[in-house]
């Protein structure tokens, strides 16, 4: 096959990527793989070649699907699970396609018909990324139909177990009515209420007047009926519990407002207040449906960029490759190490293991299971590395679920949010008490004034700035900070990370690197058979040294472990073509400690296959790059720790990088770590720093525990957050950005007040109409809203984050 | 002047008109997507050269 000359690229006619060769082509028509020309070839047999004249280049390039994929789809449980509506003749059903990207995706999916005389119609929503689709189940299946939109690039995301909740659009849509409503009601009222505005002269007829009137009262009994309702129902509902919220000062001014009128109208002292009674329902609603658009397009929906990509290793054609954890299919075959987390439901393949469910169900006791039995996500597998087949999908939200629910619950420190809310109750109870006073001063100095006056302070009174500044600012936050690889389990973390005045570390594999370090073999060679059995047993732990041999042993095959077991701080042992194998540290494996002759700076692990001392793998430590600059820029607010499984041989080492004030406690043991943090935390803030793998109950106990990760799936439910080991020499950056980002709220808090402050003053003084003030307060929460969302990743920008 | 009676009792009988059909488009889904027809107006028809 010719191969395109260097110096001329071509690009793909279908999806624009460059075509390695010029062997895929129809016509002058090239394309980068089979794929694009399958689907150019569908696209023009179908009278669908106009596709390509929507957008430039609108093509996707797709992969290859397993024909098995999408079997599960002709099961009559999913199926009703998925479709929206089905009587055996017709489908209707809405699938999620986030490869929807232009205007020509919306062009052809809104023509598949033509594709398949099964589909009767299709529309796109191409903000949502979805596709109603209606068709023909004589004709076409869910599977077939699915199979079809994965083919020409459109493969639908379906998720069995997190169907968005059809309740939202509803909602949504009474509000537009309620709106509808007093928009309705308001201009018609303006309208009938004119004629009594411009008559100085007392020319109208007092009948008129009266029915003018009425008619107001007409108009507006929807509204206080129907639109204003949502306002009532949450008042209400807060004062059940016992909960003075927001809305209850709104409801006052709206109830007060409407029957004053009324009272005005029917005793015909006056012509009441209908219209700004209706205005303001009617810029309430407009203020709520607002924050709700910008809540939506700020919101910050926990998508793949805040969780932690957990990496499982998909058995495929007997290679092992790791994939993220949406793209775990059902059916897939996996390999879970010692230690690992199981991500999804599955069926066990391997003979038998043994699996802890702590972190699902609290049960510390491991069960055992056997070929063909269950497992489910979340527990903890322990043993020799074991096969599974995925059964069910998992959503990403289930994980974290799991990071956040059982077992993990750190002692409630008072943290902002706590703050926050109490002094709403006391804001609100406040405002109703000025709201009273006001009455009844006015009341005494000028009557007219008074109820005005009291209904504007009821209205412009916002307290909503503070509830809605701190999950906004640790919302943003959180994304900026799963951006750069740092990723939390929830947005509290965030305000413990400010206040953190001591770091401790762990070294092994925290200041240290796990991946890419000098791995040489003293006293001789390994024999390819005894690389075999190395590499073999290594394979099962996911210990930092396990890895690094399992990683220098490339191009070397594996086989079968026998009663493999891992000694955490110590080694491995297993039993291959019935000889014993032990590979650990030197006083486990040989039973001697010899006098410490590294001056070369090395960890040592020794070999032992049936009694028989094979010799050591010596391991040179390499600290992580930045290290030195990381620790110079924390050193001027933080107290450093440095804890170790090892013995003192680093500390030289280690002394030059660190301050002359750090601690360096060696040869400690999991429940040592775990000791010293306890102590520790009478009277610091203390962040530790770990792998994750023996350190998970000194994690669990700092005030914040973040564990390190290179790229495995070695997923610690103790910690609050795992950090990329890539990012490692940002953390300066990070704990800075944590303070900025509190003191952002802090600043929130301020202006809310200040605003307050200013607005009842005017207020108190009868200055405010109670319609300015109605758009006052929309106006200030969704002002509190942008204003941190925009500081927040202004102040991240600045930091280079 | 009592004929304004007559007035306003029409115009707002034309007025509830319209408010019931706002609440029908409402209802039939009309607000639901006000993005994607904005660009589905702008697709050609089919020109038949079959």
């Amino acid at each position: 096959m010719p191969v395109v000359p260097i110096n001329k690229k071509i690009a793909c006619f279908h999806c624009g990527e460059d075509c390695p060769d010029v062997g895929v082509n129809i016509g002058e028509k090239y394309f980068c793989c089979r794929g694009c020309k399958t689907v150019y070839e569908l696209l023009s047999d179908n009278g669908l070649i106009d596709y390509y004249s929507q957008e430039k280049l609108p093509g996707l390039k797709i992969g290859w699907a397993a024909t098995n994929k999408f079997a599960y789809l002709e099961n009559d449980e999913i199926k009703s699970k998925i479709v929206d509506f089905s009587d055996g003749k017709t489908g209707r059903l809405t699938l999620h396609l986030p490869q929807i990207h232009c205007s020509a995706c919306i062009w052809l999916l809104e023509n598949i018909q033509k594709l398949h005389p099964g589909v009767t119609q299709s529309r796109v929503n191409f903000l949502k990324k979805e596709a109603t689709i209606i068709y023909d189940e004589a004709s076409i299946s869910l599977r077939q139909l699915v199979e079809l939109l994965t083919s020409i690039g459109y493969e639908p995301r379906i998720a069995l177990d997190n169907i968005q909740p059809r309740g939202k659009d509803n909602r949504k849509k009474i509000l537009y009515l309620r709106l509808g409503t007093a928009g309705f009601a308001f201009a018609n009222i303006m309208l009938f209420s004119l004629p009594k505005y411009l008559d100085s002269q007392g020319m109208i007829s007092e009948n008129l007047e009266r029915f003018f009137g009425y008619l107001n009262i007409f108009l507006a009994i929807p509204v206080i009926l129907f639109s204003a309702y949502p306002y009532f129902s949450s008042a209400y509902h807060g004062l059940k519990q016992k909960y003075i919220n927001m809305d209850v000062p709104i409801s006052l001014g709206i109830i007060i407002l409407f029957f004053r009128s009324l009272y005005e109208i029917l005793s015909q002292t006056g012509i009441g207040y209908m219209d700004s009674f209706t205005g303001l329902v009617f810029f309430l609603l407009i203020g709520k449906i607002f924050q709700q658009k910008t809540y939506d397009a700020l919101s910050f929906d926990r998508d793949y960029t805040s969780y932690f990509p957990i990496s499982i290793l998909k058995i495929e054609n007997r290679t092992e490759t790791p994939i993220p954890l949406h793209r775990l299919e059902p059916g897939d075959i996996i390999a879970v190490r010692n230690q690992e987390l199981i991500p999804a439901d599955s069926a066990l393949v391997s003979e038998s293991a043994s699996i802890d469910y702590s972190f699902v169900t609290g049960e510390s006791e491991p069960v055992t299971v056997k070929k063909g039995d269950i497992v489910f996500a979340g527990g903890k597998q322990s043993g020799p590395i074991i096969t599974l087949e995925v059964v069910k999908k998992v959503s990403q939200s289930y994980i974290t679920q799991l990071w956040n629910d059982i077992g993990f619950e750190k002692p409630k420190q008072p943290s902002l949010t706590s703050y926050a809310n109490r002094f709403s109750k006391y804001f609100t109870f406040g405002v109703i008490s000025i709201a009273l006073a006001t009455v009844i001063y006015w009341l005494v100095v000028d009557p007219a004034l008074a109820f005005n006056a009291a209904t504007a302070v009821l209205i412009v009174a916002c307290p909503c700035a503070l509830a809605l500044s701190t999950p906004f600012t640790l919302g943003t936050a959180q994304r900026i900070l799963g951006r750069h690889k740092l990723f939390i389990k929830n947005s509290d973390i965030i305000e413990r990370m400010a206040g953190i005045n001591h770091i401790v570390f762990d070294k092994t594999g925290t200041l240290t690197k796990s991946k890419g370090t000098n791995v040489s073999f003293e006293n001789g060679l390994l024999s390819d058979d005894q690389k075999v059995i190395v590499k073999s047993l290594v394979r099962h732990s996911t210990h930092p040294l396990s890895r690094k041999i399992y990683n220098y042993l490339e191009n070397v095959e594996i086989s079968e472990v026998d009663q493999f077991s891992e000694t955490s701080g110590k080694g491995l042992s297993g039993f291959i073509n019935g000889q014993e194998i032990l590979i650990g540290s030197q006083k486990w494996v040989t039973g001697q400690q010899l006098a410490l002759e590294n001056n070369d700076l090395s960890t040592r692990v020794f070999i032992k296959i049936d009694d028989r001392l094979i010799g050591f793998f010596k391991i040179r430590t390499e600290y992580r790059e930045g290290l030195n600059q990381v620790i110079d820029k924390l050193k001027d607010h933080n107290h450093f720790s440095v804890l170790s499984g090892d013995n003192e041989f680093e500390k030289p080492r280690l002394e030059k990088i660190f301050t002359d004030s750090t601690e360096y406690i060696f040869n400690q043991s999991p429940q040592d770590k775990l000791k010293y943090i306890k102590n520790l935390n009478n009277e610091h803030h203390v962040l530790m720093l770990g792998d994750g793998l023996n350190d998970a109950g000194a994690l669990l106990t700092a005030d914040v525990g973040i564990a390190i990760s290179e790229d495995t799936a070695s997923f610690t439910p103790a910690s609050d957050a795992i950090l990329d080991a890539s990012q490692f020499n940002q953390l300066d950056k990070f704990l800075t950005f944590s303070k900025r980002s509190v003191n952002i709220i802090l600043i929130s808090f301020v202006i809310s007040i200040l605003y307050n402050t200013v607005g009842l003053w005017f207020a108190v003084q009868a200055q405010l109409s109670p319609l300015v003030a109605a758009i006052l307060m929309p106006l200030s929460s969704v002002s509190v809203v942008i204003f941190t969302t925009l500081a927040t990743r202004f102040t991240g920008k600045k930091l280079g984050l | 002047m009592s004929i304004i009676l007559l007035l306003i009792g029409a115009s707002l009988f034309v007025a509830v008109c319209f408010l019931l059909a706002f609440f029908w488009a409402v209802r039939n889904g009309q607000y639901d997507d006000t993005y994607t027809p904005s660009v589905r107006m702008l697709f050609d028809d089919e020109v038949d050269n079959k």
